[in-house]
């Protein structure tokens, strides 16, 4: 046996981590944790394709998924994300529960904490709330959508889909279309994208747009257009916004018909960009933001957003789980 | 490498972790055939992230000696671990990737250390929720006690009795500056806190 004193190397040093306890939003996370979470899910997503589809990594993990507001398709992708790494889920909507009797956010989150809950997913239309729940409760919280803040777990599945489809996202140029101004989708996107290094351009009627991005992001090189055939020229990507029926009531659009003649994607625009690849969040107005065709089209990556949705989540849950509870 | 580290001792150099990948590519094969030969239907489980290297090795010894190349499969069993919340340091996930069906095959499951059986455990987990293979056999470069769970390994390079506050380390050219393997005490005091993941 030889022995000297060299330096051996560590092994598996200096992985990165994430930094922070929370996801409230993509705006102050780093490149490299933005990186960190998308590896992640690239390994969490290949679960979903064995024969079976669960994993133990999160038994005895209580997590709570308070949603204030409607929502079908995260609340069920958070909610299959927690149940494929063996979670314990528990779903609280605002609608028959003592929300509607008048309890308060920080009420109803200290219950929450009185009943030993780990980890907090929360839906709010209150810009800010989730960053509120994290001074109440010593659960972890994600934020799942807070009013027109952010919505950062959307905006990592969206990043996800487009690495699917590109090496790199430097010098890669994203549209983003429809209504930017009232979009927790769109501005989780822009932060994201700009870290990684994308062009973003936004486009839509002048009433969508937002009036005060140059306070929002000072030193960003985003483009802004009310011109589709503009925005569309020389995109790698283009990402529908949902135009909200509900807000059709402020006469922001003057009907959803000029709207889809003005910004929606038809095939013409598909056989004139020949790489144009399309995303949009879901839920979809067909003959709206797009047309029947392009969502049925086999450039338009909708559905692998939803299944990158469950593999980002769960990716998320875990690497932020280790910081549950005391650890932190 | 953790400045507070003190290399106790060399266990292997690069000679002595050829020979014995040899000896165990050998016993693979002796294990693993019958009168035809090498059973075609084996298979072998890289473990992330040194037991991914040393399976290729044995790949390539399998293939010069017997002509067969035998399917090789990648597992990280990070998510079935059970103390991955207790620990002070975030997981890092690496890639599964296993090409071929491992139901009713003969599973050699490769890993550099042997310490505590409980990646091992994790590892059977995650094979067993893949498929159902027809046997696993497990082969580590270095057993170093300790054990905590009732596992043992089928093919063993070398067994070295160590201190729960030592570590060791196998070096691959592949990955490492260098190649060999290596005793290192850690001095640091959060040791105990954070025990290897071997």
């Amino acid at each position: 046996m030889i022995t000297e004193t060299k330096v051996v190397p560590a092994n598996d040093t200096a992985e990165p981590m994430l930094q922070h306890r929370h996801l409230l939003g993509l705006s102050t996370y780093s490149r490299e944790e933005i990186e960190l979470i998308l590896e992640t899910a690239r390994q969490f997503r290949e679960v979903l394709y064995r024969p079976i589809r669960q994993v133990p990594t999160l038994r005895g993990v209580t997590i709570v998924n308070l949603f204030f507001e409607p929502s079908t398709r995260t609340r069920i992708s958070f909610e299959l994300a927690e149940k494929r790494l063996s979670a314990s889920p528990i779903n609280f909507s605002s609608s028959g529960s003592s929300v509607s009797k008048g309890e308060t956010l920080k009420d109803t989150a200290q219950n929450v904490e009185a009943m030993q809950i780990d980890m907090v997913v929360i839906r709010h239309p209150s810009p800010g709330a989730p960053h509120f729940l994290t001074q109440c409760v010593d659960a972890v919280v994600i934020n799942a959508g807070d009013g027109a803040h952010e919505h950062p777990t959307q905006g990592l599945l969206d990043l996800l889909t487009i690495s699917d489809r590109f090496e790199s996202f430097q010098g890669l140029n994203i549209s983003i279309i429809g209504d930017i101004k009232h979009s927790r989708v769109a501005r989780s996107n822009i932060h994201g994208l700009t870290k990684l290094g994308a062009n973003v351009t936004l486009c839509g009627p002048k009433t969508l747009l937002p009036v005060e991005l140059d306070k929002f992001l000072p030193d960003s090189t985003i483009r802004i257009t009310s011109s589709l055939n503009e925005a569309l020229e020389g995109s790698d990507v283009a990402m529908a916004l949902r135009i909200q029926m509900e807000r059709q009531g402020k006469n922001l659009v003057p009907s959803l018909r000029e709207y889809h003649e003005q910004f929606g994607i038809k095939v013409q625009h598909l056989e004139q960009h020949k790489d144009l690849v399309i995303m949009h969040p879901g839920p979809v107005n067909r003959g709206v933001e797009l047309a029947s065709d392009v969502v049925d089209h086999e450039r338009a990556v909708i559905l692998n957003q939803v299944t990158n949705g469950v593999a980002v989540r769960m990716a998320v849950l875990f690497l932020l789980s280790g910081a549950a509870k005391g650890e932190g | 490498m953790d400045e507070n580290d003190v290399v106790k001792a060399q266990l292997m150099d690069d000679r002595d972790l050829s020979r014995t990948l040899n000896r165990m590519a050998r016993q693979i094969v002796e294990t693993l055939s019958h009168e035809e030969g090498l059973d075609p239907m084996i298979g072998l489980i890289g473990m992330q992230r040194r037991g991914v290297f040393i399976a290729q090795r044995l790949q390539s010894h399998i293939e010069e000696a017997e002509g067969m190349r035998v399917p090789l499969g990648v597992l990280d069993a990070t998510m079935y671990r059970d103390d991955f919340r207790l620990r002070l340091k975030q997981p890092y996930i690496r890639e599964t990737k296993i090409d071929f069906d491992i139901s009713d095959r003969h599973l050699v499951l490769v890993d550099d250390v042997l310490y505590t059986g409980r990646t091992a455990r994790a590892a059977l987990d995650a094979l067993m929720d893949m498929g159902r293979p027809a046997s696993i056999h497990f082969l580590v470069i270095i057993d170093r006690g300790l054990r905590e769970l009732p596992i043992r390994a089928d093919f063993v390079g070398r067994r070295i009795p160590t201190f729960p506050g030592e570590e060791v380390r196998v070096c691959l050219l592949e990955i490492d500056d260098s190649e060999g393997v290596w005793l290192v005490e850690h001095q640091s005091e959060d040791a105990n806190l954070n025990p290897s993941t071997d």
